[in-house]
């Protein structure tokens, strides 16, 4: 693995929100979360919605202050920085929004948005010239003409406008773009053009991605690593064909067996079908977060929380899970187990 | 649940002798649909000829992407279009009943028992002034003569029926309340609620998180079989088609480009546009390969050319194809070819549907509107 480029140790963010059914005012977003990002690496970060992939997200933008936790990028802590220093850092971090509708201003050209960042960060390219080339480098770059920074952004299909807000992030020639959803608002064919361009910018440019997605065909597809997340905790992470191929934690395997697949030969698969849906983060449930949803919950679960532990997979290889009771193997778990939760469900 | 003398009792009950007859028997027949739409640009025409056929106990899934006139068709068939959209042509039959002929009163009475229609956006669906249970009940109010009291009563058992917990004290309670897997479930028993013979669904699991997709698909699965109704369910998720769908109807542009079984279309697609959004799926790929795109963009509806509304993105575009509009044909392997490898997916099918009747004579055949739909080569 390539030497981490940004690494959070032990993360928590915590929410102050009006009264909730039980009193709780305090809603733990993020609950010691710890996770590396190598130079060049894309970092999958899956979950179902409210499960704090955007919180962190925002975190790691510095849109949010950690209560607790350390982040180290290459060695520093940016949430000590003040002035140029804390302005130089912010450069390298840089983010791709899901909605490519919302996220372009209607009133500037496409130029225009592009070359934005760069009117806070002056020194990259100081002159007008030196910034009119460098918009039509970027047009390039991701796939538009150089004579399209002139139009503005509602004469752009989706795809193309998500090209734009990929440009406006490499503008500044970040080290990290964070991606959250990026394609999940385009159609099919559109999204597969856009991955291939992430993909061949990072190729080029040895850009880090952290990919946040409830897609999981597209995380497998990209993800260099993954990690999922459930109620503002990593409950799973390594390797993606690890985590995939031999998923330890249930939610894990319930979560990619929820997941529709395309096989054309249509063979009928068992699937596991969870019941309920995520707890409010107000009032989650003690001990192992996931309890009241899992089919192998058993009493310690309810008493203790589980560690992250190493798991180690039928091939030998290992990764990092947070159960009291992992999957041995997947097989397994698509016998009696998946029926039984299958037949709780409904 | 009911009582025994409610008609609709006979209907969902499963395993006798009138609901096997009823299996597969076509309930829904679309033929040569048109839908106009009047712009400030001129008059656009968003459906073109689209027809298809919906089968009691299956599901039939509407596929395409943003723009090519799927939820338009859907709105078409349940009568509830914009008022700038007009049904320029075509015949919508239900039951044996042209719906397109009908006046719009007639259509109501008619149409309302017998056709439920479930939105992608549950939020916006429900009136957020009323409590669900006014909601639930008032298609018994309207179409039985139920009192409030009764259609309460009703409510309730149709919301037992979705799945929702505590329906007795939850019935009281304003759509903001439930969360979106169960707003998700409280229009879906809306559209079930008099046993419709044709339940459409629009997308019913797009704003879901993907294991509650996986609940509202199996609730759905569950009340087509109990009601031995057609579905029609109009997605933009392959996935979803492969794993839900008896057949498939691909759209593209207002056109229907390809139709018939699923696990023939998906393993063998005649139209360029089929195979090319089954190569944009990221699977059986390693990672960070290259995925094979469709270039390109669908044309705007003002713009859409005169010959293959395809060819402006095909990879085996001719000149004829510029020149001439190809129809829907049966294509795809003919049956005494490889007549193991069909009979053997129509088998798969029947016994997924519940039954087995081995009726491969009258499954839907396969169609595609290609002009080089037999050179399409797959792998």
């Amino acid at each position: 693995m390539p030497e981490p480029l940004l690494s959070i140790e032990g993360l928590t963010k915590t929410f102050h929100v009006a009264k909730s059914a039980s009193g709780n005012t305090r809603l733990k977003a993020l609950d010691g979360i710890s996770l590396t990002v190598g130079r060049g690496e894309t970092l999958g970060l899956v979950g179902e919605s409210g499960c704090g992939k955007s919180t962190l997200a925002r975190t790691l933008m510095m849109l949010e202050t950690p209560d607790e936790g350390t982040v180290s990028f290459e060695g520093t802590n940016p949430f000590g920085l003040k002035g140029k220093e804390l302005l130089a850092w912010r450069r390298r971090v840089q983010m791709v929004f899901q909605d490519p509708f919302a996220s372009l201003n209607a009133r500037m050209s496409a130029g225009d948005i592009i070359a934005e960042p760069w009117a806070t960060h002056r020194s990259l390219y100081p002159t007008s010239r030196e910034r009119d080339e460098r918009v039509k480098e970027l047009l390039q770059m991701v796939g538009l003409r150089a004579s399209d920074a002139r139009k503005s952004p509602q004469e752009f299909s989706g795809g193309q406008r998500q090209r734009i807000g990929i440009a406006r992030a490499l503008a500044l020639k970040p080290d990290v773009i964070i991606l959250d959803e990026p394609v999940s608002a385009l159609d099919l064919s559109v999204q597969a053009q856009v991955l291939n361009l992430l993909n061949e910018l990072q190729k080029e440019l040895g850009v880090s991605y952290i990919f946040i997605s409830h897609d999981l065909t597209v995380v497998r597809h990209v993800a260099d690593r993954v990690a999922v997340m459930y109620l503002g905790r990593i409950i799973e992470t390594g390797e993606t064909e690890e985590v995939f191929d031999h998923p330890r934690h249930p939610y894990t395997a319930a979560l990619m067996s929820a997941s529709p697949k395309l096989d054309v030969t249509g063979a009928k698969r068992d699937r596991i079908v969870l019941q309920g849906e995520l707890p409010s983060p107000l009032d989650p449930p003690s001990g192992c977060r996931f309890r009241t949803r899992c089919w192998k919950a058993q009493d310690i679960c309810a008493e203790v929380a589980p560690e992250p532990q190493v798991v180690t997979a039928p091939d030998g290889r290992r990764h990092l899970a947070e159960c009291h009771f992992p999957l041995d193997t997947i097989m397994g778990l698509t016998g009696a187990a998946a029926a039984a939760a299958t037949a709780n469900a409904l | 649940m009911k009582t025994a003398a409610d008609p609709s009792t006979l209907r969902r009950t499963r395993g006798n002798a009138a609901t096997e007859s009823q299996a597969h028997d076509v309930v829904l027949q679309v033929s040569g649909l048109a839908v106009d739409i009047r712009t400030h640009r001129g008059t656009v025409r968003a459906v073109n000829s689209v027809g298809f056929e919906a089968r009691a106990g299956e599901t039939l899934a509407l596929l395409g992407e943003s723009g090519c006139g799927k939820s338009m068709t859907a709105k078409a068939l349940a009568g509830i279009m914009d008022p700038v959209c007009d049904l320029a042509d075509g015949q919508i039959v239900l039951n044996g009943t042209d719906l397109a002929a009908l006046t719009p009163k007639e259509r109501l009475k008619f149409a309302g028992p017998e056709l439920g229609i479930v939105f992608q956006d549950a939020l916006t669906a429900l009136n957020p002034v009323y409590t669900v249970g006014t909601q639930l009940g008032e298609a018994f109010r309207i179409h039985r003569g139920l009192n409030a009291k009764q259609a309460k009563a009703e409510a309730i058992e149709l919301m037992k029926r979705v799945g929702i917990p505590e329906p007795e004290s939850r019935v009281n309670s304003y759509p903001h309340q439930f969360s979106g897997g169960m707003r998700q479930r409280i229009l879906i028993a809306m559209a079930v609620a008099l046993n419709p013979r044709l339940l459409i669904a629009d997308e019913p699991t797009t704003a879901l998180d993907v294991t509650v997709q996986a609940q509202i698909m199996q609730l759905l699965r569950k009340l087509r079989e109990e009601g031995q109704m057609a579905v029609i369910l109009i997605t933009h998720d392959l996935a979803v088609v492969a794993e839900e769908a008896d057949s498939v109807a691909v759209m593209y542009a207002g056109n229907v480009v390809e139709s018939g079984p699923v696990a023939e279309v998906f393993a063998d697609p005649r139209h360029p546009y089929t195979k090319g959004l089954l190569e944009s799926v990221p699977v059986h790929l390693e990672r960070g390969d290259q995925l094979k795109s469709i270039p390109g963009s669908p044309p705007e509806l003002h713009d859409i050319p005169s010959g293959c509304v395809y060819q402006s993105r095909c990879p085996m575009v001719q000149d004829i194809c510029r020149a001439e509009r190809p129809a829907l044909r049966p294509a795809g392997r003919r049956r005494t070819q490889s007549g193991a490898a069909t009979a053997e997916a129509d088998l798969e099918q029947a016994t997924s549907a519940g039954t087995n009747d081995g009726g491969a004579t009258d499954r839907p055949v396969r169609t595609a509107a290609c002009h080089f739909s037999e050179e399409i080569t797959n792998a």
